[in-house]
């Protein structure tokens, strides 16, 4: 046994630490494209000092560390590149504070997001959060490291603008408080009025530091959700339509759905519109406001509305959808991955004809959900594949066309989300020169051993 | 192709044009309903092509069998008038695509058919179906069709009919008892009207439930309920089985309450108006229909069609108003429990 093995079976005790084959190469992958890596040892802490102690221990081995939620991000953000400790937040999974009149949260560094919402209908049922349709194991710091989106993305903006304060073990072992919580007993904002320093960790990708805990803002819970379904067959007309309902201000979220199977979504754009309230005539008059501001696509025929049975509707409300997940291994064996640029909604038809220019010339299963994003500042727009793990043909295929939805994406002037190596690099040498050097600057600043999570993020 | 039987000597003899002066959403005296009758028959424009909420009403309102609201959808389609917005209609037309997937159950010379709606699946069950209920079709390879009647696509019907008649004759049956009655119309209304043969014999459900019933007699509670019945669309099109309600509700105790809105004057569930023409005139035709139960001191709503169910249950359960599947409030009568809540 290794002195690093030894030691953090030290730390953590032994049946938290591994370096057994299996776990090995469970560790080693994702569910994407990206090529296996395998971890030397993986670690399940508990606690932040845990965390403190294994970073110490890095730091003196120089020996990688990766942080790893649900390693649902798909695109490889959780392979240890470089081997090294993948840190396996898992059990650091409590719920450690709710303030119910300042409405946020402060969870662990691995709670999920199917044990907050749970947690959040049991006992605070007048509140929620930002629900992504990811698996709801999902890890809600992850979710907002990586920038994600949610249920109340196209109202509040990334999920990550919803952070309200971080506790963070930095690379070199210290723990910081970054927010209010920085000089107050109180976690409710993220920096103003102080220097923001969330974002020196948020979009980092575990680089700078490992986040222990997070405050999170909670939203009001209306007794009453509904949705609404409008069907266009003519993409140009989807950013007006996003924008539009974007500008009634009422609406929970907006998403827009394209897929050539089954049959049912073949030649048309389905925009589910989700709408809240705490009276059905809350909900009635926002249901006439949708339609009175989509009424001239109605009029012309080239959209409407869609009467949902209650059949229908259960699926379309479930939170996470599980249709996205059912999407996800439509070819079986479990793979998929998307690439998912944050682009102006005015780049929507451009994109919907690449997403199919690219399915049809690597023949590949395709769909994409765009949501709206703050009102229609940016959606973001997945080009999903999904591809059979046991078809390496068909994987490279799959590869090759999100490389080209990336490269594409850059070109409409786009910005890659959660990207990989090679799509961090696309961009690093896409971006201005001095901001490139900044985050260079930074990351050697927090990380001078260059222990996490290498080879994201190279800013050299 | 095949061709609508439509005589046009009828409408040229007809007084009273009911076809156009009973519609509920067009307020035309005679002079100027033969006008605009006139101007379809001959292929010529009408505004009624574009006003038409296609309730399929005017089916039953001709008094001579006639088929104006075929010859409606017809005129409709050749004028690339589009009832309901165009996305709309290629999503009714691509998911009711049959693509070779047959659902059968362990079908016997007399079936039941679920047309496309997964309701039956609930609704069918316990002794009134005892001895047919594994004898079962659903899905698209048996969807009657009928519904692109609502947007303009009779080319639908006319290529995919036939198809669909073949595939249940394939399936060796002789007698289709139609739990969806736009099947039933469609099998003995459409059909017909367009010369296409079919080779086995429709049963409406009524039919088999007042039959099934009949056998229960012994067993039956007289439920001493009164009832709103919510007519549907597809009734227009085999209105003689409309009898089967108050014999059925004759033989089990229920009163169908007198109101302005059912048999020939019957509001259909607007949910297909909704989409056509907007959620003005549906919320308002919805509103009409419920007050109207709820005036006439209705304790349950009967629903003939799923869909209907859909789109009525809720808001008539809101107003204090049971609703119930006309299968369940049999069930009820002979102490079964119903199975489809809202
Ligand atoms: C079917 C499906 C649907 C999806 N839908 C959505 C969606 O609607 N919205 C959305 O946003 N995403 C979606 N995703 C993407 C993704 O699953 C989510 O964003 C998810 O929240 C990522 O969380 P995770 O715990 O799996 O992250 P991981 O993949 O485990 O980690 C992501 C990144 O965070 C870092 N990290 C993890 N924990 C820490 C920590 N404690 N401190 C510092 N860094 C850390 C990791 O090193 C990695 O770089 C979907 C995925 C799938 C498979
Ligand atoms: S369709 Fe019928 S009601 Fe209408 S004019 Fe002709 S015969 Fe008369
Ligand atoms: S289908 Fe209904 S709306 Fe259309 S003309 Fe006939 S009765 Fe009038």
């Amino acid at each position: 046994m290794s002195d690093i093995y030894e030691a953090l079976v030290e730390i953590v005790g032994k049946d938290y630490v591994s370096n057994q084959k299996e776990e090995r190469y469970f560790y080693g992958r994702d569910p994407g494209l990206m090529k296996p890596h395998e971890p030397d040892y993986v670690v399940m802490p508990r606690t932040t000092e845990e965390i403190q102690e294994i970073v110490r221990l890095a730091n003196k081995e120089k020996t990688p560390v990766v942080p790893k939620g649900a390693g649902l991000s798909l695109t490889g953000l959780v392979i240890p590149q470089k081997g090294g400790i993948v840190l396996d937040m898992k059990r650091m999974e409590r719920i450690l504070e709710l303030n119910e009149k300042a409405r946020y949260v402060i969870v662990e560094g691995g709670t999920t997001h199917g044990v907050l919402k749970s947690y959040l209908q049991k006992h605070y049922p007048s509140l929620r959060h930002s629900m992504p349709d990811s698996p709801p194991i999902a890890t809600v710091v992850a979710n907002a490291v990586i920038h994600g989106q949610g249920r109340l993305t196209q109202q509040r903006g990334f999920n990550s603008d919803m952070v309200s304060g971080l506790e963070v073990v930095l690379p070199t072992g210290e723990i910081c408080r970054i927010g209010s919580c920085s000089v107050s007993p109180y976690w409710f904002s993220k920096g103003p009025p102080l220097p923001d320093l969330t974002g020196l960790f948020l979009g980092w990708f575990g680089t700078t530091g490992i986040i222990t805990k997070l405050g999170l803002k909670l939203y009001p819970c209306k007794k009453i959700r509904d949705v609404m379904l409008f069907l266009t067959d003519r993409a140009e007309l989807v950013p007006d339509i996003m924008l539009k309902l974007g500008h009634t201000e009422m609406m929970e979220d907006i998403v827009v759905s394209t897929q050539p199977i089954p049959l049912r979504f073949k030649g048309n754009f389905f925009i589910l519109v989700f709408m809240t309230g705490d009276s059905d005539e809350e909900i009635e008059f926002k249901r006439k406001m949708a339609w009175d501001t989509l009424w001239e696509y109605f009029d012309s025929r080239d959209g409407g509305f869609v009467s949902i049975t209650p059949d229908m509707k259960t699926p379309m409300m479930a939170m996470p959808s599980k249709d996205t997940t059912r999407f996800a291994d439509v070819r079986k064996g479990g793979g998929f991955e998307y690439s998912g640029p944050i682009a102006p909604v005015e780049k929507y038809p451009d994109f919907v004809k690449k997403l199919e220019e690219l399915a049809s010339n690597y023949n590949l299963s395709y769909a994409s959900a765009a949501r709206v994003i703050d009102g229609g500042h940016c959606m973001m727009f997945s080009f999903s594949y999904t591809f059979n793990r046991a078809d390496p043909d068909e994987m490279d295929r799959a590869k090759k066309a999100l490389d080209e939805a990336a490269e594409f994406s850059l070109d409409q002037g786009g910005v890659i989300w959660k990207p990989n190596i090679d799509e961090q690099k696309m961009m690093m040498a896409r971006m201005d020169p001095n901001t490139l050097r900044l985050m260079g600057k930074i990351k050697e600043l927090l990380d001078p051993n260059g222990i996490m999570n290498p080879g994201n993020w190279e800013a050299k | 192709m095949l061709g609508l039987k439509f005589d046009k000597t009828k409408c040229s003899d007809c007084k009273p044009v009911s076809c156009l002066v009973k519609c509920q959403y067009m307020d035309l005296d005679r002079d100027r309903a033969r006008i605009e009758w006139q101007k379809i028959v001959n292929g010529e424009d009408s505004f009624v092509l574009e006003a038409c909420t296609t309730c399929y009403a005017c089916e039953e309102y001709c008094p001579l069998g006639n088929h104006p609201f075929y010859l409606i959808v017809e005129r409709q389609e050749e004028k690339g008038i589009l009832p309901s917005p165009r996305p709309i209609i290629t999503m009714w037309i691509n998911q009711c695509e049959p693509v070779g997937r047959f659902m059968v159950g362990m079908v016997q010379e007399k079936a039941l058919s679920f047309c496309f709606l997964p309701a039956f699946n609930l609704l069918v069950g316990g002794k009134l179906f005892e001895d047919i209920a594994w004898s079962s079709i659903f899905g698209q390879e048996f969807f009657c069709n009928a519904v692109y009647l609502h947007y303009a696509r009779m080319s639908v019907i006319k290529e995919r009919l036939p198809r669909i008649i073949e595939n249940i004759e394939k399936q060796g049956i002789k007698e289709l008892v139609c739990l969806h009655d736009e099947c039933y119309g469609t099998f003995t209304s459409l059909a017909p009207a367009y010369g296409i043969e079919v080779p086995f014999k429709p049963v409406h459900y009524y039919e088999y439930l007042y039959d099934k019933l009949k056998e229960y007699k012994d067993v039956i509670k007289q439920l001493n309920v009164k009832v709103a019945y919510q007519r549907n669309c597809s009734v227009r099109l085999a209105p003689d089985t409309d009898h089967f309600v108050d014999d059925i509700f004759g033989l089990i105790g229920v009163d169908r309450v007198e109101r302005e809105y059912d048999r020939e004057n019957a509001l259909c569930c607007a949910e297909v108006i909704r989409m056509a023409k907007g959620y003005e005139l549906a919320d308002d035709l919805q509103k009409r229909n419920i007050d109207d139960m709820v005036k006439a001191g209705a304790d349950y709503c009967v629903f003939n069609c799923p869909a209907c169910w859909d789109s009525l249950a809720e808001k008539v359960a809101r107003r204090g108003i049971k609703p119930i599947h006309m299968i369940e409030i049999c069930k009820l009568a002979i102490g079964e429990k119903p199975a489809l809540e809202v």
